[in-house]
């Protein structure tokens, strides 16, 4: 006999861990954002900030924690998605914090709490890590989620509105935005009614004028969904969440017919309903009028509104920016640590800054993306581009909205903005990407040994 | 599942790409628009950030600046003497902006202007402060003081001139405005503004009444109707008598007669004696006998029917180029719709004193960067010729007549030789507001004349004759020429 004693047919070559390559990326998200920190404060006060050792061992202590949870309970998982998410942040603590510096904004200082939000946050990551043992767990929970995210999309409507959007709900003077987690919620029911509904809704169809249309009772959801979305722009003036729910079915429900039909019929549906509600609904209608004319305000002879003031912001940024705590970011307002917080990272930061935080956030992005290619079953590939296509969804409508490119909706830039609720639904959300990627990536287990095989090298070539 | 996968992918890819695209639009394409838009405060804040450069007159800072707190503008302007220099220096104020010479040269005084471009660069570089340049002017304190407080209490303003070169000596304006009272951006400072307000106020302080208001010249318009009749070769001879009749019948009227003021006799007298008297009879019948088009030419030569600028705008006066006959006639005597700023009458008595050469006035004779460095310096540039140097003589001669032994005889400087004219101008419906006095002149020494002036005093209340135009505002313009003569 051989001297070989694994003695399968197939001997696995699974991805590196690359566990190493993510612990030296996490010393780059750590030292930036503190380096940053010292800059803010070398700029505002001539000294370096006195928490500048505390902030800089407690980034430190979060991200050795963080990668050593990883590296024990999801030791195949992406490399990247960790050292970005802690990047972000990173930074958005830092522009908070600098935020914080101008008096004449409103809220006070917001860093601390965003640092106990951030760490609630990653205490979340770790537990979905260490209790979530494999994401196809998920799945049980179809319909239950389906329930749960109904019930948080609709809570809003009972609580009072918050400078115009009724997507907070207030319990014991705290202030939840139920929406941020409902992305995820829904993913999870997405994913789960697609892989059971995939084959019906593909296949079931009509030709019509070239393309396949379902059949009325797997057209039903669709429809429902639409006019829940609608519903809750209506009643919550949310158009940004919305967009984003509907966007996200549209997606997953292409990517799991495969039916091109379905984005036309999405595509249609949702700008259809967007014109009808963006012309009849005030709230949305004058931000359609913001977006047209940011200027209008000022011919009107009110002062520049938070999209004037916005656009100013980047145009005074110019290439290299101001440098951090140089700019004028307290003229944008009340909205200034949370939607409008992009427009500090452009002035700031210049053309160079924010353009590297847009490429960070497309970067996370595409790692969820290719997580989605690698799964190797139907609901983790569906959970992971849903999830994916929601943060890239959710990164274009704030990023557009504050540079001008689409009419502003208010959601938080996720990770960077200020705001509870936002920061721990997305590192709940990196988390279950890190899970269905470290699936992914696993080396196939080895399979029983059968004493009759010789071993046979089968080299992949994806 | 795969292949749409990767066009998610793709689409995911093509979100972010838009906005990067929008991104370089906004922070890279359309940056600089943005930047300066003047409604972005930012423009402001660093317009205040770093102290102001000053306006200097005689070689002294007029202006100054000191730091400010509870604001996000660091440092504002001071005025030293402001409600004197208020009419040069203009205001520059974190809450209402700038005007005159603070607006005009703002970028100079700020520091931000290209020609400063190395010098910042240097700052920055050697950690220094961003510093702003100063503006030295051609003007004259003593003239200046002379002028405001000839003026005093009355309403009015002053202009005066270097013939030679064009340089701005003066410019008073009364009532005043002090412009430290609201440079800064406080209650306070705003109070003070609506203050001054012509809504609030009537008198109107901060108008620029040298620069920026157009008064009937009145009889001191005669000069300029003399300079047409002599230009035009009418008369060669200031002493050969006028054929010009008493009363005077304004052309192509039913017998409309055109007075003269207190009676005088002024039949077939010469040009010397009716500018001494001040004949609206004659002059009425000089002008309309050279006919509209000669007398537009003569006084558009002077100036008018045009914006100045010194580099400060100066409003434009005003010889209408539409009237018929009688019209014109009224017009050349300063009447009907002539309208004129005191600097414009200021230039006309320089043209006269340089022998015809008008130069181009100016207030600004340097820029300086911060480290005192020349950045640019002008010069002395002729305007036009509105007469010959051999006519100009001849109407030096008459004007000097008229301080010898006409009604301007209170403007006379023992030692001095001395030209002028009186004007008392009629206004309001049927002349129901008071008059205003006028008064223009320039002094001359053997090495040539150094100064021309131009009065005028809105509230003249004494009697209706050229008197007043003598009485209230030679007695101003003499002390403002003998300021600049016993420099």
């Amino acid at each position: 006999m051989s001297v070989v004693t694994n003695t399968t047919t197939i001997t696995s070559v699974g991805a590196p861990s690359r566990r190493n390559t993510e612990l030296a990326l996490l010393v780059f998200a750590v030292l930036i954002p503190v380096f940053a920190y010292a800059n803010v404060g070398l700029a505002k006060k001539g000294t370096l900030p006195a928490g500048m050792l505390a902030y800089g061992l407690g980034l430190g202590a979060i991200a050795v924690v963080a990668h050593l949870v990883v590296r024990k309970f999801a030791p195949y998982a992406d490399p990247l998605m960790l050292p970005i998410a802690t990047l972000l942040n990173g930074m958005g603590l830092v522009f908070i914090w600098r935020l914080d510096q101008e008096p004449r904004l409103p809220g006070g200082a917001s860093a601390p709490t965003q640092l106990m939000w951030s760490t609630l946050g990653v205490a979340l990551f770790l537990g979905v890590l260490v209790f979530l043992k494999d994401h196809r767990i998920l799945q049980r929970y179809t319909y239950i989620s389906m329930v749960v995210a109904l019930v948080l999309l609709i809570l809003p409507v009972f609580f009072p509105p918050v400078y115009g959007a009724r997507i907070w709900i207030t319990i014991a003077g705290m202030s939840i935005q139920p929406g941020e987690f409902v992305k995820i919620i829904i993913a999870v029911f997405f994913a789960g009614y697609l892989m059971v509904k995939r084959d019906a809704l593909a296949l079931a169809s009509r030709r019509f004028m070239g393309m396949y249309l379902p059949r009325g009772r797997d057209l039903g959801p669709i429809l429902v969904i639409w006019a829940l979305s609608i519903l809750i722009l209506v009643f919550e003036t949310d158009l940004g969440t919305s967009l984003l729910f509907f966007g996200l079915f549209v997606i997953m429900l292409y990517v799991a017919t495969e039916r091109t039909s379905w984005i036309v019929f999405g595509l249609l549906l949702s700008v259809g309903g967007a014109v009808v509600v963006g012309s009849f609904e005030s709230h949305v209608h004058s931000r359609v009028e913001d977006w047209l004319n940011p200027f209008r305000t000022i011919e009107a002879g009110q002062g520049a509104s938070q999209p004037a003031q916005a656009m100013w912001a980047f145009g005074s940024g110019g290439l290299f920016g101001s440098g951090l705590g140089q700019g004028y970011s307290r003229l944008i307002g009340f909205a200034a640590k949370s939607d409008y917080i992009l427009a500090t990272v452009g002035e700031e930061l210049g053309l160079a800054g924010l353009m590297g935080i847009l490429l960070l956030y497309a970067l996370l992005v595409e790692r969820g993306a290719r997580t989605a290619l690698a799964a190797r079953d139907p609901f983790g590939k569906l959970l992971a581009i849903g999830l994916s296509g929601a943060f890239a969804l959710q990164v274009f409508v704030v990023a557009g909205g504050v540079t001008g490119l689409i009419p502003l909706t208010g959601m938080t830039m996720p990770f960077l903005a200020q705001g509870g609720s936002s920061v721990i639904a997305n590192w709940a959300l990196v988390a279950i990407l890190l899970r269905i990627s470290d699936t992914a990536r696993r080396p196939a287990p080895t399979p029983a040994s059968s004493p009759d095989a010789e071993p046979t090298q089968v080299v992949r070539t994806q | 599942m795969n292949k749409p996968l990767r066009r998610v992918a793709i689409f995911c890819g093509l979100l972010v790409l838009a906005l990067l695209v929008r991104v370089n639009y906004i922070q890279f394409v359309q940056a600089d628009e943005l930047k300066n838009d003047a409604n972005n405060r930012r423009v402001t804040i660093n317009q205040y950030a770093t102290p102001r450069g000053d306006i200097l007159v005689d070689g002294k800072a007029i202006t100054g600046h000191t730091e400010t707190t509870g604001s996000d503008f660091k440092y504002k302007a001071t005025f030293k003497n402001g409600k004197m220099w208020a009419p040069v220096t203009g205001y520059a104020s974190q809450a209402f902006g700038t005007t005159l010479l603070q607006g005009v040269e703002d970028k100079i005084l700020t520091g931000d202007d290209d020609r400063l471009f190395f010098t910042r660069t240097v700052d920055v570089l050697s950690g220094r402060q961003k510093q702003g340049g100063d503006v030295v002017t051609t003007l004259n304190s003593a003239a200046q003081k002379a002028a405001f407080e000839g003026l005093g209490n009355k309403k009015g303003a002053v202009a005066a001139i270097n013939p030679e070169t064009g340089a701005i000596l003066a410019l008073a304006s009364t009532p005043s405005y002090d412009p430290s009272s609201f440079a800064g951006n406080s209650e306070k400072d705003s109070e003070a503004w609506n203050a001054l307000q012509k809504k609030n106020n009537p008198d109107d302080p901060m108008l620029n009444r040298a620069l920026r208001q157009t008064y009937p010249p009145g009889s001191t318009f005669k000069v300029v109707t003399a300079a047409a009749a002599l230009q035009d070769g009418l008369y060669d001879d200031i002493d050969e008598p006028t054929d010009s009749e008493v009363p005077y019948i304004l052309p192509d009227t039913n017998n409309q007669e055109l007075k003269n003021e207190g009676g005088i006799a002024c039949k077939n007298v010469s040009l010397r004696e009716a500018l001494r008297v001040s004949c609206n009879s004659v002059f009425g019948k000089l002008g309309a006998t050279l006919g509209r088009d000669k007398m537009v030419e003569e006084a558009e030569k002077f100036g008018f029917n045009e914006e100045q600028f010194v580099p400060v705008r100066v409003a434009a006066s005003n010889f209408s180029t539409k009237m018929d006959r009688p019209q014109t006639a009224l017009s050349s005597i300063g009447q009907f719709e002539t309208a004129a700023t005191p600097l414009q009458m200021a230039m006309v008595a320089a043209a006269i004193a340089n022998d015809g050469k008008l130069m181009k006035p100016y207030m600004v004779s340097e820029l300086r960067g911060s480290n005192n460095k020349l950045v640019d310096s002008i010069s002395p540039e002729e305007l036009s010729q509105p007469l010959s140097a051999e006519n100009a003589q001849k109407l030096q001669q008459m004007m000097e007549t008229v301080v010898q032994s006409g009604t301007g005889t209170n403007a006379q400087i023992p030692g001095v030789t001395v030209g002028g004219k009186t004007g008392t101008a009629q206004h309001g419906v049927d002349n129901s507001e008071k008059p205003y006095a006028w008064f223009i002149s320039y002094a001359k020494t053997d090495s040539g004349s150094p100064v021309a002036v131009a009065v005028v005093v809105e509230d003249a209340s004494a009697n209706r004759g050229d008197i007043s135009g003598g009485g209230f505002a030679a007695p101003i313009a003499k002390s403002v020429m003998e300021a600049v003569l016993n420099k």
